[in-house]
């Protein structure tokens, strides 16, 4: 199938099991929102699909439309269409988001092709415009002494032109003002899609007010305990996690 | 600031023979092996220079051979060098060419395999090349000769503008300074000398790409740039060498006038095989107002020992110092700059940046010197150093003196390791481990790679990129 399947997956960090037994499908055209309280795996869980060296995967598998990324190397992943936007993301110095952006896509050509510089700024203009972040921004270095939202617009304007076919966003609305969150919302709308699944990592109810999930997830002790509807969202807005504890 | 070579294992597998070139050649001329006052009488004689040239040339083998080699405190590998076993002129008999079609086809393969680009070709009209001992080809933009600017070789300097050369020559750098630079004086040939005279500003940057192309031969070439009153100009200078089996010296002499109100920029791509001793000294006289400044980039060699100075002989002058060095496998770059203020309100700024990839290690060694007599002088230094692996080396050793009046001397130092989670995060957009340690590293030195003209700026990224090629995984 399209889309993502994690199945029976066990992570651990420094022999520390942080994900532990997970099991989750999300298809292709769908967006879920993953949500739980601070410490219960989230962020490990994404580190691990994308294949960071320090996330040790024990055992289970992690389908990405259909095939076991599970072992490949972290830009394997991402070539195979997988994206992960970052809870922090990291600074590039002296490398503008231009040129980047232009070096990842390079990375996905055909040995001896390459990229059209015309098109491409075409491209990253009309992105630019729908996420309204000004001309001039491109010309700064990643992530470098950037807001809070300047990162997370940066982290979704690599989306956009990357064109993942699934991604994982974490934290997302993390340090984001109102405008900021609404912004980057957009942005995640625009690029929802039919080819493209979506996974939402969240602490907070306040994203899902802008991005409706198809379905949301609680996580807990490193596995999903509880999925619902969008109105779960409400539920543990309401509540809080502490009743999910019991579960 | 030191790390130890605890694991070889994980020192980069690195193809050095990626960017190194090496056709057949065939010499007229070949002084053999080894140093001795026939040799230098052999130099001169196929020279044909005057003999005041031929007594300079053996006093500085005296001299040379009273002197030690730095060792006390540079590499203990420079003993490695053996003076007897090394060629110390070779040339082609072919005379000077004027015109690119008349430059021998094995040489223009060079200079593509070198990577001048297409583009370049029709400014090669004005570069002074030297392939091998001696320059293959020689021509000039008729503007340059409209304005009076002499650009040639250094040989030719001698013998058609003595009354120019010999005022300057041997007195920014006199023979004793250095071991290495009383050997240059002995056996020089080859290297630049220019003049610029009075008011004039030459737009377009002069180059020359240098080479050398023979097993065991050094490279000893001498250039002298005076910039008269008020004259400006910018010299570019690129290295490439073939890959040799054994060590090969190189050891230039550049010497800097820069008169009252006068400007000299000196730009240097140094990319020379990793068993090329690179022993250079230069250094910069700058009268009052005058300006002169080193944009240095250190990539190749198995050893680099160069500190471009400046001494800031007149009120106001200013000297600046930019310096890239790469320090790959096996390789140390032993870099650094010398500001020596000796007038008041002179200004000096020196920004160097290092990375040290593997075992490779690079040092800064600085001098700042202002003494009791000058008042109202500035120096600024920054230094910074990113070290690949875990075994890379990277040390700084300034050394500032400071007396006078009102003089303020600022030294700033960082150094930093590679950043996992910068790796990773590039890695998680695509780009395979090397590409994203290469780009990291294309973005720690960038802003000093924008202050080198736009021609070099894009082929020191694409020196860098080979650099960092299998630098990791």
């Amino acid at each position: 199938m399209r889309g993502l399947e994690i199945k029976n997956l066990v992570v651990s960090v420094a022999d520390k099991r942080v994900v532990d037994g997970m099991n989750l499908t999300v298809s292709a055209g769908e967006v879920h929102a993953i949500m739980g309280p601070n410490g219960t795996g989230k962020t490990s869980l994404s580190k691990a699909i994308a294949g960071h060296p320090d996330y040790k995967i024990e055992s289970g598998e992690v389908l990405l439309n259909g095939e076991n990324i599970v072992g490949l190397q972290p830009d394997e992943i991402a070539r195979k269409g997988f994206f992960l936007a970052f809870q922090y993301p990291v600074a590039i110095t002296g490398v503008s988001i231009a040129n980047f952006i232009r070096a990842c896509l390079s990375a996905r050509l055909p040995k001896g092709e390459t990229l059209n510089p015309v098109e491409y700024y075409k491209e990253l203009y009309a992105k630019m415009d729908e996420l309204k972040i000004p001309r001039n921004f491109t010309t700064r270095s990643v992530n470098d002494g950037f807001s809070g939202g300047e990162k997370k617009r940066c982290d979704i304007l690599q989306m956009l032109m990357l064109k993942p076919s699934f991604a994982i966003l974490d934290e997302t609305d993390s340090g984001l003002d109102i405008d900021a969150l609404r912004i980057v919302s957009e942005g995640v709308n625009t690029a929802r899609g039919e080819n493209i699944g979506m996974l939402l990592i969240t602490h907070y109810h306040r994203l899902l007010e802008y991005i409706k999930p198809d379905k949301v997830h609680v996580m807990s002790g490193g596995k999903i305990v509880k999925s619902g509807g969008a109105e779960l969202a409400l539920e543990l807005e309401e509540k809080g996690y502490d009743w999910l504890k019991e579960m | 600031m030191e790390n130890p070579s605890d694991n070889t294992k994980e020192a980069l597998n690195l193809d050095r023979s990626v960017g190194d070139f090496k056709f057949a050649e065939d010499y007229a001329y070949d002084a053999g092996v080894g140093l001795t006052p026939e040799v230098i009488k052999y130099i001169s004689k196929v020279k044909e220079e005057d003999e005041w040239i031929t007594d300079f040339r053996l006093k500085a083998l005296e001299t040379f051979e009273k002197m030690p080699l730095p060792t006390h405190w540079a590499s203990k590998r420079l003993e490695e060098l053996d003076f007897s076993k090394i060629r110390y002129y070779l040339a082609k008999g072919a005379k000077k060419k004027r015109s690119w079609d008349e430059v021998p086809d094995d040489v223009k393969r060079t200079f593509e395999k070198l990577g001048v680009p297409e583009q370049e070709r029709a400014f090669l009209a004005g570069v002074e090349a030297q392939f091998d001992s001696e320059s293959a080809y020689s021509n000039m933009k008729e503007y340059l000769e409209k304005d009076g600017v002499i650009f040639v070789d250094s040989t030719e300097g001698l013998k058609k503008y003595p009354e120019i050369f010999r005022k300057y020559f041997g007195k920014v750098i006199p023979t004793s300074d250095n071991k290495f630079s009383a050997l240059n004086s002995a056996v020089f040939s080859g290297g630049s000398f220019i003049y610029v005279p009075k008011g004039v500003k030459v737009q377009q940057p002069l180059q020359a790409y240098f080479r050398i192309n023979a097993e065991n031969f050094g490279q000893f070439e001498r250039t002298l740039i005076i910039a008269d009153e008020g004259a400006e100009l910018m010299y570019m200078e690129g290295c490439t060498a073939p890959r040799f089996e054994t060590g090969t010296l190189h050891s230039a002499v550049v010497e800097l006038v820069a008169l009252k109100g006068a400007k000299i920029q000196y730009v240097t791509v140094q990319n020379w095989s990793d068993n090329v001793f690179n022993l250079v000294t230069k250094r910069g006289l700058a009268e009052e107002g005058a300006q002169i400044r080193w944009v240095d980039c250190n990539i190749g060699s198995g050893i680099t020992m160069k500190y471009p100075a400046v001494v800031l002989k007149g009120k106001q002058a200013k000297g600046e110092v930019i310096s890239i060095a790469l320090a790959n496998n096996k390789q140390h770059q032993d870099t650094g700059a010398k500001m020596i203020h000796l007038a008041d309100e002179t200004s000096s700024n020196v920004l160097s940046k290092s990375v040290s990839i593997g075992d490779g290690r690079a040092s800064y060694r600085g001098l700042v010197y202002m003494p009791e007599n000058v008042s109202n002088c500035k120096n600024n230094t920054e230094c910074d150093a990113l070290l690949i692996n875990s075994n890379s080396r990277t040390d700084t050793y300034p050394a500032v003196i400071c007396a006078g009046h009102n003089n303020s001397v600022q030294h700033e130092a960082s150094v930093s390791k590679l950043s996992e989670e910068q790796i990773f995060y590039m890695r998680q957009r695509g780009l395979p481990e090397a590409d994203a340690v290469s780009l990291s590293v294309n973005g720690f030195v960038n802003d000093l790679v924008k202050e080198f003209p736009m021609e070099y700026s894009v082929e020191l990224k694409r020196l860098i990129e080979l650099q960092m090629e299998g630098a990791v995984g």
